[in-house]
């Protein structure tokens, strides 16, 4: 029987090996998911003197986008947010991060706003909160204010078809009842 | 001229018949005792051999003369990258680094079928059918999910260039050397699986694997050392061991395979612990095949990692499953069979042997566990982690520490039987010095245990390996002495040299990892900074252009008491085709220390750039160390032994 211990370890060394293929290993979650999103006040991209908070949303569901103009992969998911600001499923809030006011406001002009509204970060303290690591990253927060999903890179149609969608109509269903 | 690439797919095709061929008539033809169907075993390897090597050389001469149209050459090389470099390039890619892998296979098939002359001919049918089992996995993985032969047409005027990272002398060398090594114990298995088969386990087995697995175990120590200088050097950061997935994946093969070099000594001379030695040989090669899975299928995430494609991570792991689960099935059922061998006493050479391969074991174990723990823990959805230097140090250390002083009494106990008393006796003088000179020589510097530990085991490494010595050449007169070290086995000679190597390269890592100094510094030219006793003078900024990049480059006066000693030149290089930028660390080697400096980025005004300047003492000793083990591989490879049993089989055929 001992002769067979090494053959029993091999054995589940294989059911964890073709477990571990299905896994992305470049997935990284965020310890902020199931967690209440960080709160900020900021001035608003528009009209600097105007600020938000994202306590204004409490009750809705809602994405909040970072993005910044010198982002290269921005400029990639960017049609993908206007169709979906077109569909009107879920609002789109942009933190814009580490950028230029006036390059930021171009941009916009050149690509279309998706966005309902804009913050500034400057500085990306608020991004510090929020854990980015890279523009651009999307969170997916609910009515009481809680971090549902975090898109880390840009979005993509996969993406928001198979996980964003269906958690927004949960989401949205869940507190009509 | 027209692509090679038909021709060398066409060899991959012919190679994997031939390989089909090898795999299973000799094995049937051992079982049935059928001698036609054995004599297949040779010409099938040969002849697969030739036909891998006509594959690899179209591939690395489509790479030379820059045929595009081949898509592995347009994404991995361009017109501009260095020959040298187009060369190296071939098994740059993951595709290309499968064919030299297969590549290897064929060519210690092709050394066995030649040097396996004196060997009955049943053994010789079921080892080359084993290498021929293992030969059509890869051959079918090459050929169904990562053809290096695939054809890009339209071809494009130009290649999307090799990874900068890769372009370096050390990629021409070290991965050929490493997969020579980790291959090589493809032998090892083979013979440990034939011997399973028949169920005839006895010394001649194990002199007849020795010699295959030293081989393999040399070429892998200069490849694991190779790449550890190299990644030293280019990466710019001036580590020299990282416990990256890849690194592990040759290490544990390394550590294994130690222990069976030493087991196969024990198997072959007192026929002691024969199954474990079975065993070893299986986890060695079983190990090079786990590495390889790692590496190619993407599961775990490295820079080395070339793919991250579960349609090959599941042909692999299929493939690992019959070769490493079958051989581990044949070992469940048969080991019971060969049986453990003579018996021995608790105190012995041969359990002092038996310690230090289950220590070497546990500390693969303990490798292949960190290594394997973040996707253990995902898979059981328990979270995400990484598994860090800490732990690997930590448990390193702690396994490795008794093995090195095992390592010392081992050479010198008796066989069969020793006592503590006696060997306490025979030892008490070198373990005074090794204690004393442990406590005594960090106290120069700044005493630390852990160089003090270090510093322990090296001593008494090398003590008792004089001792031993010593012992060999007692009674001897200053007349004879000559003929007595002559007579010594070159065997012998072998193990000294790779346990000073041993000692070496423990002074070496415990001294840098104890008194290494870095400084992070933002310089303009004409600062000046000091450290560990040398002033560095930034002088300026210069651009040069090499083939295919520009580069900034720096210089820095480096002088000592006011005499400059070097001028040292580091870089920034920017490659033309990827835009990559790279840094090129300076280093100034001596015995003693190596001098490493980096430029980092541009900070500021009037030139300014961040440097990072680093004092490294006795760095070199860890690849000198590992550099006297591969030697002492080799010195105990050219053991009379070898060649006698050889020449005596032959002397008997001529004379019958």
């Amino acid at each position: 029987m001992k002769f067979a211990v090494p053959l029993i370890l091999f054995a589940a060394l294989v059911g964890f090996l073709g477990v571990g293929l299905w896994r992305d290993p470049h997935l990284v979650p965020s310890p902020l998911i199931d967690r209440l999103a960080p709160a900020f006040h900021l001035a608003r991209l528009d009209e600097p003197s105007r600020e938000f908070s994202p306590q204004e949303l409490r009750g809705k569901v809602w994405l909040l986008n970072t993005w910044a103009s010198w982002c290269v992969s921005c400029r990639q998911e960017h049609p993908l947010l206007m169709a979906l600001s077109q569909a009107g499923v879920v609002p789109i809030y942009g933190l814009n991060y580490k950028d230029n006011r006036a390059d930021a406001l171009n941009w916009l002009i050149e690509m279309g706003n998706p966005y309902v509204v804009n913050v500034q970060d400057t500085d990306g303290r608020v991004g510090i909160d929020y854990g980015v690591y890279g523009v651009p990253e999307t969170y997916l927060i609910d009515k009481t204010g809680v971090i549902r999903y975090k898109q880390i890179g840009p979005l993509t149609l996969a993406a928001l078809e198979k996980t964003i969608l269906p958690i927004v109509r949960d989401l949205n269903r869940s507190l009509e009842k | 001229m027209p692509s090679l690439a038909t021709v060398g797919q066409f060899a991959l095709i012919a190679a994997l018949f031939l390989a089909s061929l090898q795999a299973t008539l000799p094995i049937l033809g051992a079982a049935r005792g059928k001698t036609s169907w054995m004599a297949v075993a040779i010409p099938a390897g040969r002849w697969q051999f030739i036909a891998v090597t006509i594959a690899f050389c179209s591939l690395a001469y489509s790479f030379a003369r820059n045929d595009f149209s081949i898509l592995n050459v347009a994404s991995n090389s361009n017109s501009q990258l260095p020959l040298n470099y187009r060369f190296a390039a071939t098994w740059g890619s993951h595709e290309g680094s499968l064919l030299l892998w297969t590549f290897m296979l064929a060519f210690w098939t092709a050394a066995v079928s030649f040097f396996s002359r004196h060997l009955p001919n049943a053994t010789v049918a079921r080892v080359l059918g084993v290498m021929g089992i293992v030969s059509v996995g890869f051959l079918l993985f090459m050929l169904t999910t990562s053809n290096p032969f695939t054809r890009l047409l339209p071809a494009p005027l130009d290649g999307r260039d090799l990874n900068p990272l890769l372009q370096d002398p050390g990629m021409v060398v070290h991965p050929p050397m490493l997969y020579m090594g980790y291959v090589g114990f493809s032998v090892a298995f083979a013979f440990a699986v034939a011997a399973l088969i028949s169920g005839r386990l006895d010394a001649a087995w194990a002199r007849w694997s020795r010699p295959w697995t030293l081989i393999a175990w040399t070429f892998l120590t200069c490849g694991i050392a190779m790449g550890s200088y190299w990644s030293y050097y280019v990466q710019g950061w001036g580590g020299w061991w990282f416990w990256d997935p890849v690194e592990n994946a040759s290490f544990m093969p390394w550590l294994v395979g130690t222990a069976l070099i030493h087991s196969l000594a024990v198997t072959e001379k007192r026929g002691a612990f024969k199954s474990w030695t079975v065993l070893l040989a299986i986890a060695a090669f079983s190990l090079s095949l786990l590495g390889t899975f790692l590496v190619r299928s993407g599961v775990l995430t490295s820079v080395h990692a070339f793919a991250t494609d579960p349609k090959r991570g599941i042909f692999i792991l299929c493939f690992l499953s019959i070769v490493i689960g079958g051989s581990l099935l044949l070992y469940a059922w048969r080991a019971k069979q060969v049986g453990l061998g003579s018996p021995f006493d608790v105190i012995s050479r041969e359990s002092l042997l038996l310690s230090n391969n289950v220590l070497l074991a546990v500390a693969a174990a303990s490798v292949l566990l960190g290594t394997m723990y973040p996707l253990i823990i995902d898979a059981l959805d328990l979270g995400k982690l990484s598994v860090g230097p800490p732990y690997f140090n930590t448990v390193f250390v702690a396994v490795m520490a008794p093995a090195m002083f095992l390592l010392g009494v081992g050479p010198v106990a008796r066989w069969k039987k020793a006592t503590i008393p006696e060997l306490a006796r025979r030892l008490r003088w070198a373990f005074a010095v090794s204690m004393i000179g442990a406590i005594a020589i960090p106290c120069y510097v700044d005493w630390k245990p852990l160089v003090s530990l270090g510093l322990l085991l090296a001593i008494w490494i090398t003590a008792t390996g004089l001792l031993s010595f010593l012992d060999r050449l007692k009674g001897a007169g200053p007349a004879d002495m000559v003929s007595r070290l002559t007579s010594l086995p070159r065997g012998y000679y072998g193990m000294q040299v790779a346990h000073l190597g041993v000692a070496v390269l423990i002074v070496g890592i415990a001294v840098v990892t104890g008194y290494e100094l870095e400084k992070d510094l933002r310089m303009e030219p004409g600062d000046s900074a000091s450290v560990g006793g040398y002033d560095f003078l930034f002088s300026g900024l210069t651009i040069v252009s090499g083939p295919n990049y520009e580069a900034i480059r720096a210089e820095m006066n480096v002088s000592q008491k006011g005499t400059v000693i070097v001028r040292m030149h580091p870089e920034k290089r920017i490659y033309n085709v990827s835009g990559n930028a790279l840094t090129n660390a300076a280093i100034d080697t001596s015995v003693f220390r190596d001098l490493y400096v980096a430029l980092g980025e541009p900070a500021g005004q009037n030139d300014g750039w961040s440097f990072h300047i680093q004092y490294k003492p006795f760095v070199d000793w860890i690849w000198a160390g590992a550099f006297l083990m591969a030697v002492g591989g080799i010195l105990a490879l050219t053991d009379r032994r070898y060649f006698t049993s050889a020449k005596k089989k032959i002397d008997v055929r001529e004379a019958a």
